[in-house]
């Protein structure tokens, strides 16, 4: 059987190989990663860089021929004294921590429940897993039907159980249910993502740590809170750290559901943002928008990595 | 918290990145809060400190 590493070697044009011979161990890797690191620099870094440089300026994307005049510190100022834009904050704020924590504990809840043995635990772990393999759009669409005040499964279900009539309210009407409209089916769509990672934790976590605490009489309780939360917590945090930064920029699905409504009661920061820099075409003050969401989701993840990575420590 | 102002003036990396971490948390508080428009004015400023700061203590020694 012929060598691998030969084969490979033969399979070179000679024309390449002449080209390469001579090249140190060093040059190879850099020609390697240097694809790589032009991709990075072309589609992050400078992107970034750009964007941090149209914030100081008033530009417009749609007046390419227009002059464009360097404005200094107007746009963060603009921003940071609207109180429509502090209002997105807070919206925002109510969806992130709500869906967070809806999220984490009926994830957690439900991968321990589902780490239990018995009978049809694969089909039941597929159908839990359902609603994160569908698109955010195909979601949006139908959980506006389901909230349909006129035939609406969940206003008929709230009519049932409550007696309220299913027409006197709207889910996502004025009256201050919209926010938890979307904070529902969030949670519905990505509660499956948190509990499979937990679940990996729980699997991860070997049997016989268990048995050495039922040797020393651990209470059941005793065990779920000094072995499996500790050392599923690690998991759990990851699982928050990544919904948390796709909570923050969430868009495509609130925008189906309600578009920011009614008024600006679900106007997320990133709907908002869309709207400045798309659709009024104010670029130099959506970067600026742009970068304080980036700075501040940047110090949450940095924060959050290094709790991370303490608590992996222990 | 001789010890921490001790790890400061010494400039070690612990104390520093708690300094910082607890900067990024003010200031994502005050960019969310619903009290006061002043704080959300500020919160910005105080963020982009805290994330710097934590950027560059990070590389402290130990």
């Amino acid at each position: 059987m012929p060598n691998p590493i030969e084969a490979a070697a033969s399979a070179t044009p000679r024309a390449v190989a002449r080209r390469i011979r001579g090249l140190s161990d060093r040059t190879i890797a850099w020609l390697f990663v240097a694809p790589t690191i032009f991709l990075l620099l072309a589609i992050n870094i400078f992107p970034l860089i750009w964007t941090v440089r149209l914030s100081f300026t008033n530009f417009a994307a749609n007046k390419p021929n227009a002059e464009v005049k360097w404005v200094g510190l107007r746009n963060y100022i603009r921003i940071l004294t609207d109180d429509g834009i502090w209002a997105n904050m807070q919206t925002t704020a109510h969806f992130l921590l709500w869906t967070l924590f809806f999220q984490v504990v009926l994830g957690f809840t439900l991968a321990w429940l589902i780490n239990r043995k018995f009978k049809g635990n694969d089909l039941l772990t597929t159908l839990i897993v359902l609603p994160m393999m569908l698109s955010p759009a195909v979601v949006g669409n139908f959980w506006t039907f389901l909230y349909q005040p006129q035939i609406g499964l969940v206003n008929y279900v709230v009519e049932v159980v409550t007696g309220t009539p299913a027409s006197s309210f709207s889910m996502l009407g004025p009256g201050g249910l919209a926010k938890w409209s979307i904070v529902i089916v969030d949670t519905w769509m990505w509660t499956p993502f948190v509990m499979l990672i937990c679940l990996a934790g729980l699997r991860s976590i070997p049997d016989y740590i268990y048995e050495a605490a039922e040797v020393d009489r651990a209470s059941k309780w005793r065990q779920f809170w000094t072995l499996t939360v500790p050392m599923v917590l690690p998991f759990l945090m990851l699982a928050v750290l990544f919904r948390g930064i796709e909570n923050f920029k969430m868009f495509d699905m609130v925008v189906l559901l309600t578009g920011g409504g009614p008024g600006n009661e679900t106007l997320l920061a990133s709907i908002d943002l869309k709207r400045e820099a798309f659709e009024k075409w104010r670029t130099g003050y959506s970067s600026a928008y742009a970068i304080i969401l980036f700075v501040t989701v940047f110090g949450l993840a940095s924060i959050y990595v290094k709790a991370l990575n303490k608590v992996k420590e222990r | 918290m001789s010890k921490f102002i001790n790890g400061l003036f010494r400039l070690r990396r612990g104390p520093w990145e708690a300094l910082a971490t607890a900067l990024i948390a003010l200031g994502v508080f005050m960019l969310m809060q619903p009290f006061a428009l002043a704080l959300y004015t500020w919160s910005f400023l105080v963020t982009l400190a805290g994330t710097v700061m934590f950027i560059i203590v990070s590389h402290f020694p130990e």
